[in-house]
């Protein structure tokens, strides 16, 4: 069983986004790997565990995207490669897709591909989906298990509705819920192996690829509207008086 | 000349921070409060290293160096001391006479069991009654040979670990003559015959990691068992024992800072006069003092633990690391307690259970008498 998990590098869920200049920025905050990807990988090195074969973590990103990859080697991925290239700074979704798509066939006989639900940034979830398109693969989506049976795969889908479950060929794209697993802590055996390994860079050109144009264009990038807090403090005589004082309140403030 | 860590010890850092923040430190209160060893964090904690930390990987372990020891028992005594102290017990004490000086075919049995974390700890047992600093004049527990059979006669206090232990290496005499080739290690598994693991005792902190009495009456192994050559147990326990100072320092920084950050976090918020009470210089100062001695005895704890990994001979830098580290942590929690006031007295803060839990480390390993005496002698013959 050849596995690929696809992940992405983000900012830490504790930075302060912002808009600044039309662009968007985290300051200094540090960069880790999409939390739901850590899912995926997990996903990924439950089916190696149970089916053996290998786990290759796939990502797009600039250099300092090795760092989320040498988190998935460390966590036992067999193997690392990372897509960097200038050119795909600001790339949309589909463009994700497209070129994930090329890497994926490039990595060659993959049986699965297991991504997170969404990612921690941009948050569309639906690369999976849309990489699953390009590839014309089946797509199986927010699955909280996996099996995987005589060519085919079958996944419990979490949904509002309730559970869901679904079978399909492989290979297929799949995309995990926290409910997969919670994702092992590093060994440190693992990180050993990580901090010695050499992750592949690809290029586009390495892929014989060009940029895909963006489908999506950002024309304008604002911060949401600040927002003034008073606070109040209410007293009175009795419980039942600073009750009544603040019901008043709430209702004037059309609150309720 | 070079302070940064390796990569390979600053994401360790960051994994073993993470798992302690999350696995270990939200349960501190609760194993102390109860006296209830925390098993889930040696469960979770042996797929990660945290239980093969001086076990080659041919074992089963992480065969990690000891930066990257002293860096996870710090890791590991920010979040709970018990379970710290439990830990290093375990690694540096239960495993590393193990790993370092047994036969091949005990360590092919025992390494790889406890190291994964589905089983017990390993245990090491040195202190008698009538033992403590003194082991080479003090020490009666005796084993004699009979057929292919120890058979081991004794008592010992103070063993860290003894009721969570599949064994436990114990320190015998094998020559009634005495002198330094008396003494023997042999490894005796809890389930033994004839082995009582008496009721754990009442601490002042650390009470989650469970410390006993062992009884000895008539208790039988294999030949097979004795863990280094016979004769050669005072060496080893005094070579284990260097090695284990750095790690009751790691521990002691590991609690002096975190009751740093309970400090600041309070002073930050705790208002008198009209301000927080972090602006004013009386509290400041106290704040400034913790900083600096702490990045002082987490610097030398690394320089002893950098020198062992040259192989070069560290026992008076991991006395000074260990005396200063420990005395450093009794400090920095009386002066968190100090800054909280009224509330720091209440087990309703952390900074009481610090408190306490620091107050081993000046004693056990080594206590800072020992330590004092150790740097004198260096002192003494080479300046």
């Amino acid at each position: 069983m050849k596995i690929i998990a696809c992940i992405k590098q983000v900012p830490d869920s504790e930075a302060k986004v912002k808009a600044e200049g039309g662009q968007v920025t985290w300051g200094d905050a540090p960069l880790v790997i999409n939390p739901f990807d850590e899912y995926a990988v997990e996903g990924a090195l439950q089916q190696k565990e149970a089916l053996g074969g290998t786990v290759t973590a796939l990502c797009i990103g600039p250099e300092s995207a090795k760092e989320a990859l040498k988190h998935a080697l460390a966590m036992g991925a067999d193997e690392a490669i990372l897509v960097s290239d200038p050119a795909l700074a600001n790339l949309d979704s589909v463009g994700a897709a497209r070129i994930l798509a090329v890497a994926i066939k490039k990595i060659g006989d993959a049986d699965m591909v297991i991504f997170g639900r969404q990612t921690l940034d941009d948050g569309s979830g639906v690369t999976g989906a849309q990489t699953a398109r390009v590839l014309g693969w089946p797509l199986l989506s927010l699955a909280a298990s996996i099996k995987v049976q005589d060519g085919s795969v079958t996944v419990d889908r979490v949904i509002e509705e309730g559970r869901q479950t679904v079978s399909g060929k492989l290979p297929a794209i799949l995309s995990v819920v926290q409910s997969i697993g919670e994702p092992r802590y590093p060994s440190f055996m693992g990180i050993r192996k990580a901090s010695k390994a050499t992750i592949p860079v690809w290029s586009l050109a390495d892929l014989s690829e060009n940029a895909p144009a963006s489908v999506v264009a950002r024309t304008e990038l604002m911060n949401p509207p600040s927002e003034e807090v008073v606070c109040e403090i209410i007293s009175g005589e009795t419980p039942e008086a600073i009750a009544e004082t603040l019901a008043d309140k709430i209702l004037a403030e059309k609150v309720l | 000349m070079n302070f940064d860590l390796t990569e390979e010890q600053r994401v360790w850092k960051k994994t073993v921070h993470d798992f302690v923040a999350k696995e270990i430190k939200p349960k501190a209160r609760e194993v102390d409060e109860n006296s209830e060893f925390n098993w889930d964090a040696v469960r979770k904690g042996g797929p990660v290293g945290l239980l093969g930390m001086s076990i080659p990987e041919e074992y089963g372990g992480s065969g990690v160096d000891s930066i990257s020891m002293a860096i996870a028992m710090e890791e590991l005594g920010w979040g709970c001391g018990s379970t710290a102290l439990a830990f290093a017990a375990h690694n540096g004490l239960g495993t590393a006479p193990l790993a370092n000086f047994g036969s091949e075919e005990l360590k092919k049995k025992w390494l790889p069991l406890v190291a994964d974390g589905k089983h017990k700890l390993g245990a090491l047992a040195l202190t008698e009654p009538g033992a403590g600093s003194d082991i080479q004049g003090g020490v009666i527990t005796k084993a004699g040979r009979q057929g292919n059979e120890w058979i081991v006669n004794g008592a010992k206090m103070w063993c860290t670990n003894a009721s969570i232990a599949e064994y436990i290496i114990t320190l015998v005499r094998t020559d009634p003559r005495g002198g330094s080739k008396s003494l023997s290690m042999i490894l005796v598994p809890t389930d033994t015959p004839g082995l009582t693991i008496g009721p754990a005792e009442k601490k002042m902190g650390l009470r989650g990691s469970p410390t006993h009495a062992v009884t000895y009456d008539n208790v039988r192994v294999p030949l097979e068992n004795l863990v280094g050559p016979e004769g050669r147990g005072l060496q080893q326990a005094l070579a284990t024992l260097d090695a284990g100072r750095i790690a009751i320092g790691a521990i002691s920084v590991g609690l002096a800072q975190s009751a740093l950050e309970a400090a600041v976090d309070y002073a930050r918020q705790r208002k008198a006069f009209g301000q927080p009470i972090a602006e004013f210089q009386a509290i400041q100062w106290k704040l400034a003092n913790m900083a600096t001695e702490i990045e002082i005895a987490r610097t030398m704890i690394h320089k002893a633990a950098w020198i062992k990994d040259q192989r070069r001979p560290f026992n008076k830098e991991a006395a000074i690391a260990k005396l200063y580290a420990t005395e450093m942590a009794e400090r920095a929690c009386y002066d968190a307690i100090q800054i909280h006031g009224g509330y720091g007295y209440s087990r309703e803060y952390n900074v009481e259970r610090m408190y306490r839990d620091a107050r081993l480390m000046t004693i056990g390993e080594g206590t800072s008498e020992i330590q004092r005496l150790v740097i004198a002698r260096h002192v003494l013959a080479s300046e």
